[in-house]
Order: C-alpha cells, then structure tokens, then sequence
C-alpha cells in the first residue's frame, strides 16, 4: 500500500470516525445520568438535521442550527417528562422497549411531516468539493468541523460534569440515586436535564454531519446502531473513550475496504463488537469495575 | 391443574375451526391466507415471549433466526446443483433419494435438495447457531445483551444482503412446495389452502403445548422468579445458565421453522425477514401482550401481525405499532391483557362517588 | 292468512328491487384498481413519488367523471419494502377486492415474489421495478414500464467507446435496482471491449464513500466509474471522487433521475453522464417529440400539486396507472380484456418512452426511450458528447 492511499484510508477512517462518534456521545450523557440506554438517540439526530434544515429558509445557517438544537433540546424534555418522568423504576427491558418505541414514533412523525426525500445543510465552509490537501491527501472542511464538534463536546462535557454545580448533581444521581435525593437533589429533574443535553448534543452532531451524510427520515437508526456499537465498544458512559472507540472503529472500516468487499462492511464492524462484548464487556477503555457499580 | 392448563389450547383448535367455518359460511375463505401468514409468525412470537418472559432475556435479534431458517431452505430448494453432477457427494445424495430433476423459470433442467432435507438442514443450522451464540451471549446482561443480540441480527441481515448465492436484495423466489406429508403440500397454491391454514395452527398449537409444559415444569415454575431475580433462582438450586440457554436455543427453532415453512407458503423470502424492523417489531409483539403472558403474547402477536398483513394500518403501519407498544409499556407493563380493567373501574366509580 | 303471505312476498320483491336499483349504480360504476408501492421503508423514494403520481391521475379521472361514467378507486397498499408482504397483498387486491389489475411493486425482489400469483390470479401486473428478469421470461400477465437495464448499459457502453475508455470500476447500492445493474454491466462489458477493474457494493444508506473513492483511485488504470444505484449515495460518491481530486469521467445509472440528488451533489455533480427518460429535459425537447405532450402534463401536474420535483421514479408508476386506464376504457372491469389490451398498446405515449408491447415484449421500449443526459450549472440537459 502507497503512502498516499494509506493516508487517504485514514482520513476516510477519520471522517467515519468522527461521525460515530459525535452520536456515540449523546448514548452516553443519558446512560450516565440515568442507567438508560436510549434507543431513540438516533433520531434526536435526524430531528437537528431536520429541524435546522427547515429553519434555514427563515434565518442564517448558524442561527438555524441554534434554533434546532434548542428545538430538539425541548423534544427531549417533552420525551422524558411524557414517557419517563412518572415510571415508578422501571426495569431495564422497559426502558429498552419504551426507548424503541419512541424511536419508531419519531421516526414516524418525520416521514409524515418531511417526506421521503433527502435534504442536507449546505456544506459550512466552502462547497461540495473543497478540500484542505496536504501532499496529495484532501480532507474536506466539513470533516474538520464534525471533529471540531465532537472535541468541544468531550471538552464542554467534561467541564460541565466536573466543575458545576449541576453537573456535579447530575453525576451523583448517576452514582447513587437515594444518596443523592438524601440530599436534596431533585433526581428527576436531573434526569430531564441530561435527556435535554443528550438531544442537544444529538441535534448538533446532526447539524454537523448533514452536508455530508445527508438527513433523511430514517437515518437516524443506522446512526443510531453505529453510536451505539462506538459507546459500547469505548465503554458505556465515557464520552471520551467513545471518541477514540468512534475514529479506531471507522479507520477499521475504512482500512477493511481494502481487502474484504464493501458489502459485509457492517457484518465487520460488529462482528469486532461482538468479539469485544464477549471478551471484555465493558468496552476497549473502560473498566469492569466502575460497570458493575451499575445496577442493570 | 393439569387439564386447566390444557383447556385453552383446546379452545384454540376450536377457534381454528370455527374461524374455516366461518370464512366458508360468509364466503370470505381468502382470509385463510393472511391467517396462515400469521400462525407463522405467532410460532416466532411465542417463542420470543418465553425467552424474554420466563428467561429473562431480551433478543433484538430473532428475525435472524427466522431468516436463516427461511433462506437456508429457499436457497437450497431453488440454487441448481447441476454444476457440482459430477461431484461425489451430489452423485451420493442424488443416490440417497434427497435430489430433485426439475426445470428452471426458463425451461432449463437443474438439480435441488429436497424440502425435506433443506428443511431439516435449516432448522439444524439455526439451533446450532442459537447454541453457539447463546454461550456467550446469554452471559451478558441489560443494554449489553440488547447490543449483542441486535447485533447478531445485523450480521445475519448484511450476510444475506451481500451474498449472491442469497439473491442479495432480491432475496429468494420461485421457490417450490413442501410436500411435506402424503396429503400435505405447505404452498401457497390456492388448492392448498384450507390444510395449510390447519397445518399452521396446529403447529402454533402444538407449539403452545410444548411451551406450556416448559412453563408448568418444575425448572419452569422456579424460574418465573428469574425474570426480576437471577440471584435469587442460582441460591435455589437451579442452573439458571443452562435454562436460558435451553430457551433461547428452542426459540430460535421456533422461529427457524416458521421461517421454512412460510418461505415455502410465500414462495420465496426477501432480506426484509432479516432486517433489524422485523426483530423490533417481534419483540414489540411480545410487549405488547405481556412478558409473562403467554396466551397475550399469542393473542396479540397474531392479531395484531394478521392486521398488518392485510395492511389496515396503511403508511401508519410503525406508526400505529409504535404508539401502541408505548401505551402498554407505560400504562400496562404487563400486556394489554395485563391490563387490570375490575379494580381501574372500581377505582373510577368509587373516584365518582367519592 | 294468504293474503299476508302475498304481502309479504310483495313488500320484499319490492325491497329486493329498490335495493337492487340503490345498489346497482354503485357495483357497476366503481372499477378497483391495485397498486402495491413501497410508500415508506428503505425503497420510500421510490414509493413515495410511484403512489402519489397514481393517485393524481385517479383523482383528475374521477373529477372528470370516471371512464364511461365509472369511477376508479385506487387501493394503494404500502409494503414498506417487505417481499411477505407483497404477496399477501397481492393475494389479498386479487382474491378480495377483485381489482381489475395491479399497478407496482416498487421494487425487483417484490415484483419476482408476487410474479407468480399475478399469473395465477390471471391479473395483469404492471411492476414499476428495473430488473429484466421480471419480464423474461415473459409471463402472459406481468408486464414493467421501467426502462430496460441493458438499454441503459448499451448507451453507457457506447459513450466510452466514443470515448476511448477500456478500463472501469463498477459500485453499485445494495437494493434491487443496483444489483440487476450490476450484473448487467458486468455481462455486457467484454462485448465493447471493457474491462471492469473493480466492482463493489454499498450500502444504501451509505454516509459516506471515501474509503471505496480511495480503493478506485489507487488502481490508475481506472479510466471511468459506472455507479448503479437509487439511493442518496449516488450523491456521495460524485462529492467524494471530486473531493480528492479524481476527475475521470462518472457515469450514473437512469437512477439519477431525480434533481434532488445533483442538487445535493453541488457542484460534485456537474459533469455527471446518465442515461434516462426525457422527462428531466423535457423544456429542451422539440414541439414534434411525440413524448412531449405527455411530459409537460405530468411535470406541470405533478409539480403543481405535491409542490416537489417531478422524478423519474414517479414517472414510472404514472405511466402503469395510465395504461391500466387505457386499458379499462376499452375492456372496462374485465381482467382478461384489460390485459389483452395492455398488451396491445402500441405506439403509447408514456413518460417512460414510447410503449409498444406484443406478446413476445412486456416492456415495451426501445433503447430510443432514453437520452444520454448531464448536469451543467446545477441542472439536467441533454449530453452533446465532448
């Protein structure tokens, strides 16, 4: 293998990458909140694509995808407060199917209220086929910003879970939920907050990667799947780790191209999680320890 | 006790026959059809609704079950083997009575297993799968397990999807009947309707009875308690582990022989069978009529999967199957039938009183 | 006693006739026509456009006053692009809503799975799907308007004969319209003299096509890439070849018949060559063009109503809808007239082309159905070569 396709390998990996990741993000703010899995996160994704794609007739891009991200910020809490909120500890299986479910009924809403049809915000700097070249390796701006996004996120995160007030009620509803209401956190509100933060960061990540993915009504389950195996395989709960998983996972899936057919690319990825699942359970960087401290 | 137990599903071959008697009487026997259609798709259903109720154990992924099963016998009925004539083993097999000389849709000769012997391989190929993926699996819990078993799934689905030998997103057709008894021929074939319809309930019925002497075995009982407290069963001397494992395997047949024999009713399967919206949409089934609830699950599951197929719900099909599935997990977390209407009335009129 | 006898036996003569007369208007004016589309799921593009150009044309008909005065009433079912459930449709249109014909599937796999009980049903089909094998072998009752694979490939193939070009990729979408165009290229390719470098399949729901755009460019002998499919990925793959900076000539299948995609393609589109149906040119079309009528009608109809781009794909169902409504003013609501005369519609102005079917032919076309196309400044014209 030349140099050059090497790097432009990686860099296909990179792009990959940084998509699972940047969905692979919102998975884990409401698992660490919550013990929650939402299967509807992939559509929260769908919802700021969507929602800023519309927007934009209206207003200019950067104040279009404002708006969607609050949008889609409310959309959470309305899911949480509506669907959530008032179960009475629900059991893991519960919360899988009423998860699915919601994913099934948003999906629903945007092919009855956008169509079939694909949309896509217009690329943020320059067109369709601007690149940064280094050598003979091009990289398109708009990957820059999805991974731009997705370290201002880790990066937002961890400041906000460590060094605030209400990130630190956050993750002590996390750890201990008694402990924390003995305390007088208000755990449920925490848990409607981090639903809201998980959409927020799902309809950005949507915004970001919409000039190049495209926003269709069901793509958010295919993304779903993808931030879901990255969460997982970086280990649940660690937005961090599920970066790193995120870019190891497409810079596989774009090297594989080189040697197995396109066709079973997925097969592959997931077959690794598999293998991963089975071996070490809680994911490539994370620690066996701190999961079983989760109640499932 | 025993006889109670039995009741329902004598009950259950009533309603089958008087549900012939009554598409004969008002003429309307093409409802027959769809009724078979979903009598398979209950066999997957309360298969699923054992694993998941009594084990404990949610699969996201049993539409791969369903889907090697259907594949495996829809591609080894339709694929020609007369390249491989020459080949030993064909000439062997050929010789044991398990080839069939037939022509293709343009008139060619070629050479195909037997339903029997695909059937068979199938069903076979799919417990062992089951077997071998459950091993690791079923050590898993929560969202892990979720993962892996959607995972599963996908694999299965992009494997079909991506091989040839599998029509890719074609999928199978011209796929022949299964002469499966001397009178008994599961096709599709209009002449063939009114035995395939009892042949598929009586097998959703012998499925049931099978299922419910699980449930009522001492194993069985004990591990109701699994369902909300695996410790609990482990400290009382029941090897957890292997139960499930011996669940998940048997629902795995299940749903592989549904999937070999409404492959041959259909004529033919498409990857949609794999895809990760059927395996949702069996697990919603199960929800929706109750975890530990058997007959719900059987209710629900082909009631509601006959109404998708005659397409009642048009382009709201997920949609309705959606809002449904939220309702019972939210109000009725035990199906529908789990639904306690005498004290929910009670409680409104002595509300009213009050 | 007798007398009331004769009462009774009056009054429900009497209630048989007035109910007779009530009823009679509305058995004998109403025809049922079938239509098996995958409105939403994985094909929806396809679907979506294929049941809503349906419906247009059942609703102008019947504002009209129906055909001879009958009204027709379309049952649209929507399959989700789920095989089982085509044939229980299928079954379902012929057996119990007695519908004089069946306009769909979407897609090739639902159109081989409910081929067959068409046939026995004795029920003309008229599939909105691409792959050959739907009409051949000819089967008496199934017919498609989707223009040929071949006819598509045959152009393709002569334009790089033209222009010199020996060595190609081939990357095709995992859906029923990739695969048959896959293979067919893939067959015809030695007779011009072509050799297919490398050939691959993506998913149709592909997000992003650079590591495959990295395994093309790496073999320089690649001349061309031929990309089948009918997906948004037919947009990724021109952005990301020209984002690296690749610039062979990119060939589209009549899959790219849709402006959506070389709007979301930008500027990566121009330059694009694809065979189609000259609806997409149709304002460049001569006056004599017998098509051309046709064309403006559905295009303005369309566009007016449902306020979107007219499509290909939706032209597709428009003119299976139209035959079935030919057919029904000469057969009326009879299924073995109705399909006598679908087959013998000849010289039939449709979206597609024009239409001549005979009992050997269910398609109907000839290759001049298409016209070699490409996007310049953000829109179709017709390719004059370079």
């Amino acid at each position: 293998m030349s140099p050059d396709l090497f790097f432009q390998y990686l860099f296909a990996g990179i792009t990959y990458g940084s998509i699972y990741a940047v969905v692979a993000i919102g998975f884990n703010i409401i698992y660490n909140a919550t013990g929650i899995i939402n299967f509807a996160q992939g559509e929260f994704v769908m919802l700021g694509g969507m929602i800023s794609i519309s927007l934009l007739h209206f207003m200019p891009l950067p104040l279009a995808i404002a708006s969607a991200v609050a949008l889609t910020m409310l959309i959470g809490a309305a899911i949480e407060i509506l669907f959530i909120r008032w179960l009475q500890s629900p059991s893991v299986m519960r919360m899988i199917i009423i998860t699915i479910g919601i994913s099934i009924l948003l999906k629903e809403v945007a092919l009855h209220i956008w169509g079939e049809s694909i949309r896509s915000l217009p690329y943020f700097y320059g067109n369709e086929i601007t690149t940064f070249s280094i050598g003979s390796v091009h990289i398109s701006p708009q990957v820059v910003w999805v991974i731009l996004a997705s370290a201002v996120m880790v990066a937002g995160l961890n400041l906000f879970f460590k060094s605030t007030p209400i990130g630190r009620e956050m993750r002590a509803c996390s750890a201990n939920r008694t402990a924390a209401l003995l305390c007088g956190i208000n755990a449920r509100n925490m848990v409607t907050l981090s639903f809201m933060l998980s959409a927020g960061i799902g309809a950005l990540a949507g915004c970001v990667m919409s000039p190049i993915t495209y926003t269709q009504y069901d793509s958010g389950s295919a993304l779903a799947l993808k931030g879901f195996t990255v969460a997982i395989l970086g280990g649940l709960g660690n937005s961090g780790a599920a970066v790193l998983a995120g870019i190891l996972l497409g810079i596989i899936e774009a090297f594989s191209v080189s040697v197995v057919p396109l066709a079973f690319q997925d097969a592959i990825s997931i077959a690794i999680l598999l293998v991963i699942l089975f071996v070490k359970p809680h994911g490539l960087f994370g620690s066996g320890d701190a999961a079983r401290l989760k109640d499932f | 006790m025993k006889t109670r137990n039995y009741l329902p599903l004598i009950g259950l071959g009533v309603l089958m026959v008087a549900l012939h008697l009554l598409t004969v009487w008002t003429g309307t026997q093409y409802y027959l059809t769809q009724l078979t259609m979903s009598a398979y798709y209950g066999l997957v259903i309360i298969g699923l609704g054992v694993l998941m109720g009594y084990a404990g154990q949610i699969s996201i992924g049993h539409a791969g079950f369903f889907a090697i099963g259907g594949y495996l016998a829809a591609a080894l009925t339709t694929r020609n083997l007369e390249p491989f004539a020459q080949n030993w083993w064909v000439q062997l097999l050929d010789k044991a009575g398990v080839i069939v000389h037939g022509q293709d849709i343009y008139g060619l000769s070629q050479m195909t297993f037997t339903p029997w012997l695909a059937c068979i391989v199938a069903v076979t190929t799919a417990g062992l799968v089951a077997l071998v993926i459950g091993i690791p699996v079923l050590k898993l819990k929560g969202h892990y397990l979720a993962m892996a078993t959607l995972g599963f799934g996908t694999i299965v689905y992009r494997i079909f999807l991506a091989m040839p030998y599998f029509g890719e997103s074609d999928g199978i057709t011209e796929v022949p009947g299964f002469d499966m008894l001397p009178f008994l021929t599961i096709s599709g074939d209009m002449s063939h309707r009114v035995l395939n319809f009892y042949a598929s309930w009586t097998l959703l019925i012998v499925g049931m009875l099978f299922l419910i002497n699980l449930i009522g075995s001492r194993v069985g009982r004990a591990l109701r308690s699994l369902h909300s407290s695996e410790e609990a069963a482990e400290a009382s001397g029941i090897n957890a582990g292997r139960f499930k494992l011996k669940v998940f395997v048997l629902s795995a047949i299940y749903a592989a022989v549904a999937g070999v024999l409404l492959t041959h009713y259909n004529g033919g399967i498409g990857p949609s069978e794999a895809s990760m919206a059927k395996s949702v949409r069996y697990v919603a089934l199960v929800a929706v009529g109750g975890m530990l609830n058997l007959w719900g699950t059987l209710i629900m599951g082909v009631g509601l999967t006959f109404l998708s197929l005659r397409g009642v719900f048009g382009s709201f099909d997920d949609a309705v199957f959606g809002t449904i599935l939220i309702l019972v997990m939210l109000f009725s977390p035990e199906g529908i039938l789990g639904l306690k209407l005498r004290p929910l009335l009670r409680q409104l009129i002595i509300g009213g009183r009050a | 006693m007798k007398r009331s006898i004769k009462c009774l036996a009056l009054g429900g003569a009497a209630c048989c006739l007035a109910l007779s007369t009530m009823l009679a208007p509305a058995w004998a004016g109403t025809v049922k026509v079938g239509a098996i589309f995958a409105v939403t799921g994985p094909a929806s593009f396809l679907g979506g456009p294929e049941a809503r150009s349906a419906q247009m044309i059942v609703d102008e008909i019947n504002k009209a006053g129906g055909i001879n005065g009958d009204t027709i009433e379309l049952i649209v079912k929507d399959t989700a692009g789920h095989s089982e459930k085509a044939v229980s449709f299928a079954k379902q249109l012929i057996e119990e809503d007695k519908v004089v014909a069946i306009i769909g599937p979407s897609t090739s796999g639902e159109s081989m799975a409910v081929k067959k009980i068409a046939e026995a049903g004795k029920t003309t089909l008229i599939s909105c799907a691409a792959a050959e094998v739907i009409v051949n072998p000819v089967a008496k009752h199934v017919f498609k308007t989707p223009q040929k694979d071949s006819f598509a490939a045959q152009m393709i193939f002569e334009e790089m004969q033209r222009l010199g070009i020996t060595t190609i990729a081939i990357t095709a979408g995992n859906d029923g319209f990739g695969k048959a165009g896959k293979a067919q290229l893939e067959k015809m390719a030695p007779t011009y003299g072509v050799k297919v470098a490398i050939s691959e399949t993506y998913d149709s729901k592909a997000t992003d096509l650079s590591a495959l755009v990295a395994k093309l460019k790496s073999d320089v002998s690649i001349q061309a890439v031929i990309n089948w499919s009918v997906v948004p990925a037919q947009a990724i793959i021109a952005k990301n070849m020209r984002q690296v900076g690749w610039e062979v000539p990119l060939f589209q299948s009549h899959g790219f018949g849709n402006i959506k995609y070389a709007q979301a393609a930008g500027v990566a589109a121009e330059g694009i060559i694809f065979p189609c149906g000259r609806l997409l040119v149709v304002d460049q079309l001569e006056e004599s063009n017998p098509q051309k009528a046709r064309l403006v009608q559905y295009k303005s109809d369309y566009e007016t109503k449902y306020k979107e781009d007219a499509s290909a794909f939706g032209g597709y169902a428009y003119d299976a809808m139209n035959m079935v409504v030919e057919a029904i003013k000469k057969g009326g609501n009879d299924r073995a007239k109705v399909r006598d005369a679908v087959e013998g519609l000849e010289n039939f102005a449709g979206v597609g082309g024009m239409f001549s079917f005979s009992p050997a032919d269910h398609n109907g076309l000839t290759i001049d159905s298409f016209a070699m196309m490409t996007v310049k400044d953000g829109a179709f014209i017709l390719y004059q070569g370079k």
